[in-house]
């Protein structure tokens, strides 16, 4: 008994109260700003924000006044067009990295994990020229192709891991079975990998959600993604921390709420190779 | 397609009849082709027009111009103070910020690698500043800095830290710290999970052993835990410093580069001399010169990389 209470004693002041202090440095500052949208205007200079009072009167003037449903409207269609441009131009190329070996395999995998290096300053400017050229800039088909820039070598990489889990005599099988190498491909694999589509889709559609640099370079004015408008309403409404911060809790909940359901099944993917490695 | 079976394994017996084997060697690379292609058209061939825009005097207010000065952008960010300036400031940058992150995502994940009841909860929270947007983490932080009404401040000068508040973002001598700070705080649960997923794959065995053997937990952790995890740590703290010295998005939206250049760092430069001065030609030399210097890090990096591909 005593040893069990001795030994509890130390769980909780070598494991618990650590890790309570690495929590609230990780949500302290999500939370201050939850705390503050929920604070009246007017009482955030007097008295600071607090949770006494709390008021929605912030996310009202945000849709009403401001407009933020026509910004979280381009940026759903942004980052859902991302999601079905990554992913139908990645589970071929993933499926034939996982079941062929063919001259350059090597090389060409490698170069979908060199893209990822890159710097995004690198590409935006003669992204920019070019979509000037063709006349696609601010439109949500131009950052629809920016966002490719980085979701597609992501999720080539992400179903290449995912395909590589399914075992080849499951294929095996279905081409006994009278199958082509496509129709197993298609009546098989892809059933099978339906989690990992997900969970590559959810991941392409955050980072398309949260993407800043191109947004604000090559759209902004007709189409205004939600990180544009929180970064606008900065400049244009100087002092209005309540709004601001109001903002900033609607642009970040979709993509939080999202990570949140397929964290599990996410981090099992990013991690695999690095640990391997 | 087709309806012959192929062989499964590509590797196989070579089988019979030209046409399915023609068939067998082409389909591997139509199937690539799609995303081979657009990754061609929409990265490559942008890059390669990066590298020849930055060999010309290219100011996009100046419709016409257009001329090849061949290396004479390179050579004017040479003599460029502002260039080493952000120079100075990314080795700063990525120097703190990385090891600040690994530090505290190795703490963390040896902290979740315990047993306690409410690990799930733990684990599921740690990663929320992994899914919040930029934009949303820089207001966030410059909410928490700002010099009247900061929490920062408030809660130091309760604290008697502090004597009187600081602009944090507005004085040059604090600016690139606070941000450090943010970013850490942006990055540290990436090493968390890595490190943690790491220390998960070293079998428990060879803590019994040690424990039998009498070992301490410190010369455990220095004998077994680290070097379990080295390979882990290797991969993450490659990949962590391509990620941070490519990420400009939090420092625009907090300090815009300033005040005065106190946090440029080169992409940002790059980044603020072709979008405010439409400078493209000079943005996209200073663009490639940073890819350059980057590359060393990336090729180690794809060593590591290319190992668990094959």
């Amino acid at each position: 008994m005593m040893v069990g209470r001795k030994s509890k004693l130390r769980r909780i002041l070598t494991v618990d109260l650590p890790m309570l202090a690495i929590l609230a440095f990780t949500l302290g500052p999500y939370l201050w700003m939850l705390i503050t949208s929920l604070t009246q205007e007017s009482r955030l200079f007097t008295d600071g924000p607090s949770l006494v009072g709390a008021t929605l009167e912030n996310y009202v003037r945000l849709f009403r006044t401001v407009g933020f449903l026509e910004n979280l409207m381009h940026s759903f269609i942004i980052a859902g067009g991302t999601v079905v441009v990554g992913l139908t131009l990645s589970v071929t190329a993933a499926y034939s990295f996982s079941r062929f070996s063919f001259r350059g395999k090597r090389v060409l995998l490698l170069q979908f994990l060199v893209i990822n290096m890159f710097p995004i300053v690198l590409l935006i400017l003669p992204l920019f020229v070019l979509m000037r050229k063709v006349g696609i800039l601010d439109t949500h088909i131009g950052l629809i192709i920016a966002n490719s820039t980085i979701a597609i070598p992501f999720s080539v990489w992400m179903m290449t891991s995912y395909i590589n889990g399914i075992p080849k005599s499951i294929d095996e099988a279905a081409m006994t079975d009278g199958c082509s190498r496509l129709g197993a491909l298609w009546r098989v694999i892809l059933p099978l990998c339906t989690p990992g589509i997900v969970a590559t889709g959810i991941y392409i559609f955050i980072t398309a959600w949260n993407e800043y640099l191109y947004a604000l370079t090559l759209g902004g004015r007709n189409v205004r993604p939600i990180t544009v408008a929180i970064q606008t309403l900065i400049g244009e409404y100087q002092v209005e921390w309540g709004l601001l911060t109001a903002g900033g809790i609607v642009g970040a909940l979709p993509a939080t709420i999202l990570f949140l359901i397929v964290q599990r099944r996410l981090i099992s993917g990013l991690t695999q190779g690095a640990v391997k490695g | 397609m087709t309806d012959t079976p192929f062989s499964v394994t590509a590797a196989g017996a070579p089988p019979k009849g030209g046409r399915a084997s023609l068939a067998r060697r082409v389909l591997p690379y139509a199937m690539l082709s799609p995303a081979v292609l657009v990754t061609l058209a929409i990265v490559f061939l942008p890059m390669a027009q990066a590298a020849w825009m930055s060999l010309h005097d290219y100011l996009l207010w100046k419709p016409s111009g257009f001329a090849f000065v061949g290396l004479k952008n390179f050579a004017a960010a040479l003599s460029d103070e502002v260039f080493w300036i952000s120079l100075k400031n990314t080795a700063i940058w990525i120097g703190l910020t990385v090891p600040a992150q690994m530090l505290l995502g190795l703490v963390t994940a040896l902290l979740l690698n315990q047993k306690f009841p409410w690990r799930p909860v733990a684990r599921a929270l740690i990663i929320i500043p992994w899914a919040l947007p930029s934009v949303v983490i820089a207001l966030m932080w410059v909410w928490i800095y700002d010099a009247n009404y900061g929490v920062l401040n408030e809660f130091l000068l309760r604290m008697d830290i502090l004597k009187s508040s600081i602009p944090w973002l507005a004085d040059p001598d604090t600016a690139l710290y606070a941000i450090i700070l943010t970013l850490t705080w942006q990055g540290f649960p990436f090493f968390a999970v890595m490190i943690l997923a790491g220390l998960q794959s070293i079998p428990r065995s060879y803590y019994e052993a040690a424990s039998i053997d009498g070992a301490s937990a410190w010369r455990q952790f220095w004998h077994i835990t680290l070097p379990g995890i080295s390979g882990v740590l290797v991969t993450a703290v490659l990949l962590r410093t391509i990620w941070v010295a490519n990420s400009i998005d939090v420092i625009f939206v907090m300090t815009g580069g300033g005040p005065g250049y106190a946090t440029y760092t080169l992409p940002l430069y790059a980044f603020v001399k072709s979008r405010t001065n439409l400078d493209f030609g000079y943005g996209s030399a200073l663009a490639v010169m940073f890819t350059i210097m980057l590359l060393g890090f990336v090729i180690l990096y794809l060593k590591r990389a290319g190992k668990a591909v094959n």
